[in-house]
């Protein structure tokens, strides 16, 4: 959905489903989530490596990316 | 294996139990459902589409779908933390309110191994050199050690780590589930 959202409004990104990844990238996807001061919840978007939206949230992302 | 439409119809029947109703949102419906047959697929039982599973059903348990979670948060929100389940008053709203995560930090400590109440100097750490990952927590740590709980309302027992918020039965509040001890003793 998050996905979706992006695509329709052209924005580039780069993701990863974290719940495919094996145990230590994991765990690293965990740690640096954390260390930006996101929740372990899904999906988690970053904007420009700062910004960090937990949930579709429509109004944070628009807000974030300027649409 | 299970289909989607035996998901989406067990989910319809609980919600109809407790006097829910599934999130009016067709399209986060359908995400809802085919999350938790992808975890049913996956990992065995329906976890939580909007957390992320261990694949370890005891650490897993609260937050298999309905989680523990939901009827604490349905009563307190009007919705559960994913908005998948929601009570008559947000249903006719229409309007989904923002819940936020009910389960401990211990247990999403115990279940992806990292701190979760970060402190202030680890977001310093990864801006410099790679992080390196925290090590895993010690065995005993992820050790689920269960016991037997009853509801002293209305008798119901049940065998697992933490008393239910609610008990299923009677609709008594956590605070009226008590400890069974058991004691076994050996002879000869």
């Amino acid at each position: 959905m998050t996905k979706q959202y992006l695509n329709d409004n052209g924005v580039e990104y780069q993701w990863v489903d974290v719940d495919l990844l094996d145990d230590n990238d994991k765990t690293r996807v965990h740690t640096d989530i954390i260390s930006k001061g996101g929740a372990l919840s899904y999906p988690t978007i970053i904007v420009d490596d700062k910004t960090v939206i937990t949930g579709f949230r429509k109004d944070l992302l628009k807000e974030a990316l300027n649409l | 294996m299970t289909t989607l439409e035996q998901v989406r119809k067990r989910a319809e029947a609980d919600a109809k139990t407790y006097g829910y109703y599934l999130t009016p949102q067709s399209d986060l419906l359908q995400m809802f459902i085919e999350g938790l047959k992808t975890n049913e697929d996956r990992y065995g039982y329906p976890s939580c589409p909007c957390r992320l599973a261990t694949s370890n059903l005891e650490i897993d348990r609260d937050i298999i779908c309905p989680c523990d979670y939901r009827d604490p948060d349905v009563a307190e929100y009007g919705a559960c933390y994913c908005r998948l389940y929601i009570n008559k008053a947000v249903f006719e709203s229409q309007n989904l309110p923002e819940v936020p995560e009910r389960r401990p930090a211990e247990k999403m400590e115990r279940a992806y191994g990292v701190q979760v109440a970060a402190p202030k100097v680890s977001a310093l750490q990864t801006l410099g050199a790679p992080e390196t990952p925290k090590a895993p927590p010690s065995a005993q740590k992820t050790e689920v050690k269960k016991k037997l709980w009853y509801c002293k309302q209305c008798g119901y027992v049940v065998y697992r780590e933490d008393p239910p918020y609610v008990c299923p039965i009677c609709k008594a509040k956590r605070e009226m589930f008590a400890e069974i001890e058991v004691k076994v003793e050996f002879k000869g």
